[in-house]
Order: C-alpha cells, then structure tokens, then sequence
C-alpha cells in the first residue's frame, strides 16, 4: 500500500542499541493493545512500536506528497474547467494529507525535516504507485478510481490503529477521501458515453494502471517480513492479501460497468467461494519499482529535491523575519 | 542563520458559535500569523471552522503518563458527586 | 460598441485574469517552499478559477449565444484573451510569482469593491463574493512581502528585483480604454483613476514596511487588454487548450 515499503527488509532494525524493555512492560503494553485500548504518543511503548510506526507513518506521507505529482502532471491541460478544479481540490488534500502524516509521527518524536530528509536522499521509501507515468487524461481517472480505490481499502482500517495520533489522522484523511474515488470513476463513466478515441483512452489507461494497482497491496502474505508484528499491535488489521481480494471483487464489476476489459487471461469469477481469482502478479516488476528502477522514481524525486532547494531562501527569510520580530518585541 | 525547521503549532477550531475550539492538528510556520493563515489554509478547507486558535507546541504543558494514576484515579471513588449516586424515592419529582 | 457589447467584453477581461492567473500559479503545484505555503497557494487558484467560471457563464448570459465556460476558455485563440500581461507572466521563483499577486490582488480588491456596486446584472453578485476570498489572499500575500523583504539579505535583495521587474506590467491596470469607460459610465463600474490612487497607498505602504523600495516612474507595458500578449501567452493557450483542441467537440 502507501507503506509496502514497510515490508521490505528493516535494514536498521540491527543497528539501534539495546533499549531495556522488561518483560513485564512489554505484556503490559500488549494487554492494552489486545484490551483495544489506544496509545498515545508518550504513553510507554516497545521501541520496535515506535520504530515501526514512524516508517509507516513517514511512508504513508511521501506517498501522498510524491503522489501529488503524477495528477499535478495534467493540472494544466484538464479538459475543462469544472475537471481542472475538481482536480486541484484533489491534489490539494493530498498535500493536506502528507501534512497530518507528518504531524502525526511528529508526535513519536521525529521533525519533518528529518523525514523529508530521508525521502529526498532516497531512503525513506513511498508507494510504488507513483514511479508511473500519467500519459493521458484518462490516466487521471484510472488513478482516481483504482488507486484512490486501493488507498481506501486500507485506510478504512488504519482508521482503528492502536496509536491514537495515526488513528486520528487517518479518520479525517478518508472523510476528505470519499470525493476522490467517485471523481475518478465519474471522469471514466464520462469517458465510456464519449468516442471511440475517448474509450480507448481509457482501456489503454486501465490496462497501464491495473496491475501496478494490484501492487499496492504489498507482497504476498507468505512473503510480507512485517505483517505478523504490525498485526499483534494492531497497526495492520487485515493482511495484504485480503485486501487485495477485497479490492478486486469490488473494481471487476466496476470494470464491467464501464466496458473495460481486465488485463487478466487468467480472471475469473469463481461461483462457490464468490471471489474472484486473478493471474500471478509480476513480483519482479514491484521489486524494480520500490528498489528505484521504475519509469519515473528519479523524475519525482529529483521534483521533490528540486522544490526543496529552491524553497531554502525562503524558508530562511522567513525564519530571520521572525527572529527580528521577536527580537524586536523584547526591546 | 539557523536551518532549523520552522516550529510546530498546535490548531484548534471552533466549528460553529456555540462550541469550544477543539483540537484539529498541527502545522509548522514561522511566525504567528503564518501560523493562523496555516491552520485557515489546512484545517478550514471544508468550511469546518468560524474560530481559529494556534498556540507553539512547545507551550503546551501536557500531564505526564506515568502519573496517570495520581492524578486521576483519585476522582474515581468519589462517586458521591455524580446524581446517580443518590436514590430518589418514588414519587418525588423535580429534584 | 454599445454599452451591453462593452459589458460582455469588460466581464471575459475579469475572467480572463483569473483564469490566467490560476493557470500560472496551479503550475507550481507540488514545488512550494513548504507544504503548508503549497495548501495556501492551491486554495488561492481555486478561487481564482472559481471566479473565471463564474464571470465566463456571466458572460455568457450576457452574449445569449449559449457559449459555455470552457468555449470561453478552450476554444479563444490568443488574441481573443483580454487579460493583463502581468498575470501571464512566468513564475519565476517563490518571490516574483508572490509580487505578482501582490500587485494585482493589491488592484484586484478596489476593482472588486467598485463592482459590488454596479448596476451590471449578475457581475455585482459575483464581486461580493470574489472581494472576500481576495482580501484573505492579499493578507496573505502582504506578509509574505514583509517577510522577504525584511528577511535575510539574499530575500529583501531577491524580492526587491522581483518588485522592480514586475513594476512596468502596472501600468496597464489603470488605463482605462474605451471598455473600462463605457462599463464606468453605463453600469457605474470602478473608476479606474479612483482605483489607482488607492493601489499606490495601498501598496506603497506593505513595500514600505518590507523595508524595500517602491520602483521609479519607468516606461510601462501595455497591450493585454488589447490581447496583444507576451511571447510566453500562446504556450501557456496550447498548454492549457490541448484537450479540447485535440478532440473537439467531446464531452469530459
């Protein structure tokens, strides 16, 4: 998902120095997680807690700013007024929703900076989703309604994670979220009623986004590093793999409504279990997107990097006006 | 100059008269006025807000988790002070 | 050109700057100096594309020939547009994109408020509302000014050349051609002379209190109004109409 990094290997998970943590603290803390019971940021907790929230947390919010950019990319050539301004609205939350992120792991102890540090050198990872291209208009409602659409189905239950800060932030992300998808499908179901040009815009679209779509969710359960952990501590509640299940019984139907065809040989609906069972995604794919060889990984970045470099003066100047002000005030 | 980030603010706004400010979230600005015009541009996006508050972060005194216990669980077996405690024969009204 | 003919020509010029001035500023989005700067920033474009919405179904009306907003915005070519060249003007860095919303908001407001009293059907509704997302925004914008300006070295130098290269693009705002004039005179629109008088106080005092200096009399531009336009316009145009040009006549 926005956090599929996470499932990667911890490379720091060595290298921090041991922290007493006492046996009787850590069932403690386990009870209250189990009681569901919401910690707060200087509640005592594992270090391990702690640790695994801020590279969730942290990567959540690169996603979403990283995220503005493959949307931002035809804010200026949206077809019509009324879709240029549905669009910025959108982008718009997703800056606001990088910003609660942020200030939620800021609670654990850990400044913006620092987290825009790791982003901007590289290594704090974000959702794979967004090292693709945006090659049509169509491409803005395919994310809308698919990646949108995945983001939701793991947000929902981000919204009853055990750090209370997380939990908070994520209530009001997925308040603000339900345009996002639904805007997203009314640009394709606008597309399906247009010409010929049009729906192949959008088949072409939807063949591009589905599987890195499919991605999101992460590895596969047997393959995920973390999940068991972040499970018992209720940060995770339902397993990649459930999600991405859920996922695609819920978008096929939506696929069929608009006269897409899923890019799937292997697709179909099996009538006892209900569900419908899906091809072998390419693993190899995601690895080479999240390790950093995906189309467009530098492209955002070096975006990132860019904006801040050349905010430096400015957030400077503002900082010395404030410390004049200030300095002013007590003369 | 200091390349320190610019502080965090804490945000609380009032949704309509008639209700105390609530706590919204955070934003980082300069100054105090930055910080209002922050908290407007984040927190007030969908008319949620008639009243904003900021105040530095690090000007919150907050209690202490580990003292949970001493400050409030004192309170708990004070139950004389809540109505329910106090049984009101029937037939008496008003009261 | 009769006063309703006028009107409908003073109303695209209204929706011709906002529309041009959102289109510039949604393209820093995702590159503001910090992320809560980047919220301010997209509010600010919504409202300004909001208004040239607004003002092009007004015009609209007005015209009676069933022009949408997007004909308006889509399907003009360059010499239709009507808006100031100031507004088109690239981005530049943080500071010369911050003067140029200075200078026009510091306009735009005592436009504004001489529209809210209007005799034009529908534009005064409309200035009501625009008048109070623009005051939030020159607020806004002010205090940026005073904080470059009265910032580091490296900003008041840096603003201060922003201040003196957007200064010619001023003029244009308070020569009132023969469209400002009849709209004045027919609709009781703004006094454009009456406009320029409380721009300079206006301005000269948040220039004064940036500790920067407010730039010479000096040979101003002109030519946006006449939709003669900077050399930059026609990419800004093929950028934003692509769509519509591309496959005319569908539906988005």
């Amino acid at each position: 998902m926005y956090t599929q990094g996470l499932d990667q290997k911890d490379k720091h998970a060595a290298s921090g120095q041991a922290i007493a943590e006492s046996a009787e603290q850590l069932a403690a803390f386990q009870e209250r997680i189990d009681a569901e019971e919401k910690i707060e940021a200087k509640d005592w907790m594992p270090e391990a807690y702690r640790r695994t929230l801020i590279r969730q947390i942290s990567q959540h919010a690169h996603s979403e700013i990283i995220g503005m950019q493959p949307e931002g990319n035809w804010l200026t050539r949206a077809p019509s007024l009324k879709r240029k301004v549905i669009l910025l609205a959108k982008i718009q939350d997703e800056a606001g929703h990088g910003l609660y992120l942020y200030a939620a792991a800021e609670t654990l102890g850990v400044s913006r900076d620092q987290m825009v540090g790791d982003l901007l050198s590289g290594k704090a990872k974000y959702s794979s989703i967004f090292n693709y291209p945006t090659l049509t208009w169509a491409d803005i409602g395919a994310i809308g309604w698919l990646v949108d659409g995945a983001a939701i189905m793991n947000q929902i239950p981000l919204c009853r994670c055990s750090f209370g800060p997380y939990a908070r932030a994520m209530v009001r992300v997925c308040k603000e979220e339900s345009f996002h998808q639904r805007q997203g499908f009314d640009i394709l179901v606008t597309l399906s009623r247009g010409n010929d040009a049009q729906k192949a815009m959008m088949q072409d679209a939807f063949d591009r986004w589905w599987w890195p779509s499919l991605m999101m969710f992460g590895p596969s359960d047997t393959d995920s590093k973390h999940s068991a952990q972040s499970m018992a501590w209720k940060i995770k509640r339902i397993s990649n793999d459930e999600l991405r299940q859920k996922f695609v019984d819920a978008t096929v139907p939506q696929a069929e409504f608009l006269g897409l065809k899923v890019p799937d040989e292997d697709l179909r609906l099996n009538a006892k279990t209900g569900h419908y069972e899906f091809g072998e995604i390419d693993w190899q794919e995601f690895l080479d997107v999240i390790a950093g060889n995906g189309p467009c990984n530098k492209q955002r970045l070096a975006k990132r990097q860019k904006a801040h470099a050349d905010g430096a003066w400015v957030r400077e100047a503002a900082q010395a006006y404030a410390s004049k002000q200030a300095a002013r005030a007590a003369a | 100059m200091s390349k320190q980030e610019w502080p965090l603010y804490e945000v609380f706004i009032r949704s309509r008269a008639g209700l105390s400010h609530r706590h919204a979230g955070s934003v980082h600005a300069a100054d105090d006025q930055m910080a209002l015009d922050n908290a407007r541009d984040t927190y007030t996006r969908r008319s949620e807000g008639i009243s904003i508050w900021v105040v530095p972060s690090a000007r919150i005194v907050a209690s202490d988790p580990a003292e949970t216990a001493a400050f409030f669980d004192p309170a708990e077996d004070k139950i004389y002070r809540h109505p329910t405690f106090y049984e009101v024969p029937d037939g008496v009204d008003n009261l | 050109m009769n006063a309703e003919q006028a009107l409908i020509a003073y109303v695209l010029r209204l929706a011709d700057n906002a529309l041009i001035l959102g289109q510039r500023m949604i393209e820093v989005v995702a590159a503001g100096p910090e992320l809560e700067e980047e919220l301010a920033n997209a509010n600010f474009a919504l409202d300004f594309i909001g208004q040239a919405r607004m003002l092009y179904t007004c015009a609209g009306e007005l015209e009676g020939q069933g022009r949408s907003e997007d004909d308006f915005a889509f399907m003009r070519d360059e010499r239709e547009f009507q808006n100031l060249l100031l507004l088109e003007q690239p981005n530049g860095h943080f500071g010369d994109a911050l003067v140029r919303q200075f200078l026009f908001e510091s306009f735009y407001v005592h436009l504004l408020d001489g529209l809210t009293r209007c005799s034009a059907p529908g534009l005064a509704e409309i200035a009501a509302r625009a008048i109070k997302e623009v005051k939030y925004h020159l607020r806004h914008h002010s205090q940026w000014l005073i904080r470059l300006g009265d910032g580091t070295e490296l900003s008041h130098a840096r603003v201060q050349a922003s201040l003196d290269d957007a200064w010619q693009y001023t003029g244009e705002m308070f020569v009132a051609d023969a469209v400002d004039t009849v709209v004045h005179e027919s609709f009781a629109g703004p006094d454009l002379e009456a406009v320029a008088v409380l721009w300079r106080r206006d301005v000269a005092a948040v220039v004064e209190q940036a500790t920067l200096a407010l730039p010479g009399d000096q040979a101003m531009a002109s030519g946006g109004k006449d939709g003669r336009h900077s050399e930059h316009f026609g990419f800004l145009l093929a950028e934003m109409q692509t769509m519509q040009r591309s496959f005319p006549g569908a539906t988005w």
